[in-house]
């Protein structure tokens, strides 16, 4: 069984310099929860790896519009213009990365690899800096492991051993960053007992999970045009 | 229908015409999203949205709007019969590993040699690459749908694109407002010219030299 903590417990060790992964997709799949908990804790210097950083205010967005990030690793910051304003004066060290080759990075440390070979990139400022292989006549860029010492993954449920199930379009990052952070916090909806969860409609497997939060604040990542 | 708008649906029908029966799409933010209102009634495509669904549908109705189902550019959306959910290493291993037949997107500028600069403009324009240029070096074929000018009326189809790649040497079709133009090995072929262009007009736009087709078409 995994520790149920309160939000604010659940970031307690976050601290200054932290790396930290947000699990979401221009906000959808954001947990929003832990990311409230967090920006009231008052943690800085983040180094944060996140697929987007959504829209301004909105779920991973509010650690970029309230300051708290040093470092982003992220392949696209075009919807909240604020990371790009913050990039420019060098308030933000920014490194972009290609979104599969974010996901297969991830991926890769948690899966015990030493990297992975991609022909994502080449030709391109993104080979800047890295080993090229060609192989079977073909060349690829070496891209190495990425991992973070948290995760933020938002479920719709969860059993208390961290079985969770995302759903819909929810899952994007979530499933690379449980099994690459040392420490995954999993915020869920709804919290339910071992055996109550289908292990068939099983996302995430409870083995990457670190703790369970009780979700309290609803998704709002929809950017409904009036 | 002001001329513009009219130059810019026939472009848009054009490219639908060319995606065959069942094959796996995955259509950029913008212009190329609008291409699933143009699919032949006759043909099923079935739509990829990178964030992680096949069977990408409509946009969702007022009210009916599920947070947990939003488009590659956040919007909420429908997944129809048929569609299938997955994270992003697998979304993208379908795009890597060349199991979507088609991605259509927008263009910065692309040139002679079939390289495509679309997601950035050193010091001004810098928005990340997101999905684009593992669906260019991923896709089986590589349609560029674009305005053929940019504001400036300069062109966009150049012998040497001058922005940062997004890929090298990976477009196949170039559909634009005027011209319809195949990357090949020997260069540009131009091979349809949209209904009112002359051949003249469509040179005179275009950077990079163009080899006329034997079977010059309109559309």
């Amino acid at each position: 069984m995994k520790p149920i903590l309160t939000a604010e417990k659940a970031v307690e060790n976050i601290k200054d310099g932290s790396s930290l992964m947000v699990s979401g997709f221009m906000g959808c799949g954001n947990a929003f929860t832990l990311i409230d908990a967090l920006v009231n804790k008052g943690t800085k210097n983040i180094n944060l790896i996140t697929s987007d950083t959504a829209y301004p205010d909105v779920g991973v967005g509010r650690l970029i519009c309230q300051c708290r990030a040093a470092t982003l690793t992220a392949s696209h910051i075009g919807t909240n213009p604020v990371s790009g304003q913050k990039m420019n004066c060098g308030e933000l060290k920014v490194t972009l990365v290609p979104q599969g080759t974010l996901a297969e990075r991830m991926r890769a440390k948690g899966a015990g690899l030493g990297g992975v070979l991609t022909p994502t990139g080449i030709g391109t400022a993104v080979e800047e800096g890295k080993q090229k292989l060609s192989l079977g006549g073909k060349d690829y860029l070496l891209e190495l492991p990425l991992g973070a010492d948290f995760a933020f993954i938002k479920a719709e449920v969860a059993d208390k051993y961290g079985n969770a199930f995302l759903p819909g379009s929810t899952k994007n990052m979530a499933v690379s960053m449980a099994m690459a952070a040392d420490y995954v916090i999993l915020e869920a909806g709804k919290i339910v007992e071992p055996g109550e969860l289908d292990p068939e409609k099983v996302t995430i497997p409870g083995v990457f999970i670190s703790a369970i939060v009780q979700s309290t604040l609803p998704a709002a990542n929809l950017q409904l045009k009036p | 229908m002001d001329p513009k708008e009219l130059k810019r649906e026939r472009l848009i029908k054009r490219i639908a015409q060319e995606l065959p029966d069942g094959s796996l799409v995955n259509l950029g933010i913008g212009m190329p999203t609008m291409v699933a209102n143009y699919i032949p009634k006759d043909r099923t495509i079935l739509l990829h949205s990178e964030n992680g669904f096949t069977g990408l549908g409509p946009a969702a109705q007022k009210g009916g709007e599920n947070p947990s189902i939003v488009n590659a550019g956040g919007q909420p959306v429908t997944i129809l019969p048929g569609g299938a959910f997955f994270d992003s290493a697998m979304s993208f291993a379908i795009i890597r590993g060349g199991h979507v037949d088609y991605t259509v997107l927008g263009a910065l500028e692309v040139d002679m040699e079939g390289n495509l600069a679309n997601y950035m403009i050193p010091g001004k324009m810098v928005p990340g690459m997101g999905g684009a240029m593992d669906l260019v070096v991923g896709a089986k074929n590589v349609i560029v749908a674009m305005e053929h000018v940019n504001k400036n009326g300069a062109p966009k189809i150049l012998k040497k694109c001058s922005l940062p790649l997004t890929a090298k040497g990976e477009v196949d079709l170039i559909v634009t407002d005027m011209a319809f133009i195949r990357v090949t090995k020997k260069g540009l072929v131009l091979e349809e010219i949209a209904e009112g262009t002359t051949v003249e007009e469509v040179v005179k736009a275009t950077e990079a030299p163009l080899h006329i087709s034997g079977k010059l078409g309109t559309f």
